[in-house]
């Protein structure tokens, strides 16, 4: 099932827009049989279990093939790297695979900090990512 | 240190956003910007978590994380308290960041990201409690 999830996470006490703490949007669709998650705003400690659980669903669906759009991702985590990585060990044991595409700032930071850029195939583009 | 801020708060997930804002906010206030309050904000997180998680939540214990914030010649002095069982993060092995996903361990980077994006880490221990002291200078990332 492809759509759109969104996490918003409130200060617990003041709820106004400026005391946004953290934010994800997922959207997901599919192209030229691959599932491509947008993925916009934070993989952090608190939203990583549901950007985990939404890659989980489509391969329990049979999907096998994903590009993950980071080009909306402002950061990420050790958490977020964790469902990554959690999520491509499962994908490497059905002959599925994962692709990357739009990493910027803080976000490619930490893909080459950990090794990630060397591990995972990474576009600058969604265009090339699809070629 | 000239000037300090400090916080405590229970050690707790509800707590970790506002810890985190206390001290990119200290560090904004202060002058720094762009990539290196992105990596103060990743190293806080990784503490942060490593602490609520695996001292407080595992062994049952409910209590206080006490930051303070400082800074000293330029630079963000930042020490972060917690009363949970001794924890040196210089104990933890880095992890392989060369080996493929096969052999890739899952966990481990988070330690190893605050020893990188920070300019200075120190631990001690003293009075029952853990103080880990993490040191941003205010000058481009790498």
């Amino acid at each position: 099932m492809t759509g759109k999830t969104i996490l918003l996470i409130l200060h617990p006490k003041i709820s106004e827009e400026k005391y946004l703490i953290t934010f994800m949007e997922i959207d997901a669709a599919k192209e030229n049989n691959k599932v491509i998650v947008s993925v916009k705003g934070k993989i952090d400690a608190v939203t990583a279990p549901e950007f985990e659980k939404t890659l989980a669903d489509f391969i329990v669906q049979g999907e096998k093939s994903f590009l993950l759009n980071f080009s909306g991702l402002e950061y990420i985590s050790s958490a977020g790297l964790r469902s990554i990585l959690f999520t491509a060990k499962q994908l490497k044991s059905k002959s599925g695979n994962m692709i990357f595409c739009g990493l910027k700032g803080p976000v490619r930071d930490v893909f080459k900090i950990s090794g990630f850029d060397t591990i995972f195939k990474i576009y600058n583009t969604r265009e090339e990512a699809l070629k | 240190m000239a000037t300090s801020s400090s916080v405590a708060l229970p050690g707790a997930m509800d707590s970790l956003y506002t810890l985190i804002r206390f001290v990119t906010s200290y560090a904004g206030e202060h002058g720094f910007a762009g990539e290196k309050i992105s990596a103060i904000e990743l190293a806080l997180e990784e503490v942060l978590v490593n602490i609520i998680k695996h001292t407080y939540e595992e062994s049952g214990l409910q209590d206080l994380i006490e930051i303070n914030c400082g800074t000293d010649a330029g630079s963000l002095v930042i020490e972060i308290i917690d009363s949970g069982k001794p924890f040196d993060i210089f104990s933890v092995r880095e992890p392989d960041i060369y080996a493929d996903i096969d052999e890739r361990q899952i966990g481990g980077l988070g330690i190893f990201f605050v020893k990188k994006l920070m300019d200075d880490v120190r631990y001690r221990r003293e009075d029952g409690r853990n103080i880990l002291t993490l040191v941003a200078k205010n000058t481009p990332s790498q």
